[in-house]
């Protein structure tokens, strides 16, 4: 082995074998730092349907910050939370939530957040009606319940922590009828997802939006 | 293989005796992961997190400090408990012997030394020549890529976390990794992972560097050259500067961070040459 070779033999290495030895490490090493680097580097972004915790700081710099310990996890009292495991879609241990199958409970405390030891769930966050997980966003303009008059549904506004404020149901006027359909006030919408879990259609009607996608162009 | 096998034979002491620091070695790598499980799974908080960071008790913070690093190199100001949580491990791996981590926390040293067992027992031989150094270079590497892309790289493919999250918060696909590392282990090179790539261990062994308690070849007049220390010590250049000096006042203590404090020579010595010594116990500097 390399590292055991008689060290006499150092003597005899040329100029030539020591620069061809040095290129050797420092290209050998270049190429695994690139393909680590191409690899993180793809993890930044999140899929549409993850939602970081609370408090979280901005998606370039949460992988910065946060050491994947799940710790945010364990003080969750809603099971809410998870951590992604080795080659899913999120970013390998990194804390997230899928707002249809357990939303934020938004726990007045944001327990999660204090737990966090680094700081990537930021403890300025000190009021939960201010954080901003998502953005909920009307998809299902055509299957929504209220809007199609199939019944007077109004399971998503029921469900908001920011009720009347997040969403409203305003109502709306076409040629025929009247209804309400549920409207989104970004401002105060947390991301929650809340409404997006009560949504009564098949598949959800209203869904929650990374802050990153609905606020933010690229 | 061969010597392994003679010594077995030959050994007048028992396999506990044989097996001592190895069987406590085991109880605190499993324990230290009982002790993670024992949270979610009896609601018994003892250890809570994992091993990138963790509290004792819901009240001792406990960080890697590699993991703490990168962060940095990242460009990230760390939160206070996080602070704390590596400044504790430090001192704590400061006492006991940097690459104490290695031997007696990590749980991928399971998984290698299984490797290396079954590499012996199927009498393979045939090693990719792998440089020690190539840890360092992966050390440095990894925080500059960290600096680079603004994220804590190594954590995306770790195996150490990968296994310790996947077992104490759900494996996934993880296994992958932990199936790569053994392979690579078993049939490509020799302790290829542990001793020659991880960059983690690289941390832990600058502090063994100068940490408290080492191995000291202190009877070292004793030794028959029978070579069991040798073969069963997973960083076997560590053990003759101490054992084998070229000056008879040399220092008995193993100085070398790599040693990883496994408390294997002492094990497999039949003439009772090595045990564990703090640093500092005979006179000064050694």
């Amino acid at each position: 082995m390399a590292d055991t070779a008689n060290p006499d033999h150092a003597h005899y290495l040329s100029r030539r074998q020591f620069v061809g030895q040095c290129l050797q490490t420092a290209g050998g090493f270049s190429l695994i730092g690139l393909l680590l680097g191409a690899y993180s580097a793809q993890s930044v972004s999140t899929p549409a349907w993850a939602l970081r915790p609370p408090g979280a700081i901005d998606d370039e710099d949460f992988l910065a910050a946060c050491v994947r310990c799940g710790l945010c996890v364990r003080a969750c009292p809603f099971d809410t939370l998870r951590l992604a495991t080795f080659a899913e879609d999120v970013a390998t241990g990194s804390p997230y939530f899928i707002a249809r199958q357990v939303p934020c409970e938004m726990c007045e405390d944001i327990p999660c957040t204090a737990a966090c030891p680094t700081d990537a769930l930021s403890k300025e966050l000190d009021d939960v009606g201010q954080a901003s997980m998502g953005v909920a966003v009307m998809t299902g303009l055509d299957t929504c319940y209220s809007i199609t008059g199939a019944a007077h549904c109004r399971a998503c506004y029921l469900a908001c922590p920011l009720q009347g404020e997040a969403i409203t149901m305003e109502q709306k006027r076409t040629g025929r009828r009247t209804y309400f359909e549920p409207t989104v006030h970004a401002a105060h919408c947390t991301g929650c997802g809340k409404c997006e879990k009560a949504c009564v259609t098949e598949q959800a009607s209203i869904k929650v939006l990374p802050t990153v996608l609905a606020k933010q162009d690229r | 293989m061969g010597q392994q096998a003679v010594m077995s034979v030959t050994s007048r002491r028992s396999w506990f005796s044989r097996h001592t620091w190895w069987l406590l070695r085991r109880t605190s790598q499993l324990t230290l992961l009982g002790l993670f499980l024992a949270g979610p799974l009896y609601g018994l908080w003892i250890l809570k997190g994992n091993l990138a960071s963790s509290t004792v008790f819901s009240v001792l913070p406990l960080t890697d400090p590699y993991i703490y690093l990168q962060s940095i190199a990242a460009g990230h100001k760390m939160g206070t408990l996080a602070s704390m949580g590596a400044l504790n491990v430090v001192i704590i791996y400061l006492l006991l012997g940097g690459r104490a981590y290695c031997s007696w926390v990590c749980p991928i040293n399971i998984v290698t030394d299984l490797a290396y067992w079954l590499r012996t027992q199927l009498g393979i031989s045939a090693s990719l020549p792998l440089k020690k150094s190539s840890r360092n270079w992966l050390f440095i590497m990894v925080l500059i890529v960290s600096a680079l892309t603004t994220t804590i790289a190594w954590e995306i493919v770790n195996p150490i976390t990968l296994l310790q999250r996947g077992l104490v918060f759900g494996m996934g696909m993880a296994w992958v990794i932990m199936l790569a590392v053994f392979l690579l282990d078993v049939f490509v090179s020799r302790r290829a992972w542990c001793g020659h790539l991880c960059p983690v261990g690289v941390f832990y062994g600058v502090l063994g560097k100068v940490s408290l308690i080492r191995i000291k070849a202190a009877d070292r007049q004793a030794c028959t050259d029978c070579g069991d220390c040798f073969t069963h010590c997973p960083e076997p250049q560590v053990i003759a500067p101490a054992l084998k000096p070229a000056n008879e006042q040399a220092s008995p203590l193993i100085l070398s961070g790599d040693c990883t404090n496994c408390g294997r020579c002492i094990d497999v010595c039949d003439e009772r040459v090595f045990t564990f010594a703090t640093r500092w116990r005979y006179g000064k500097r050694p």
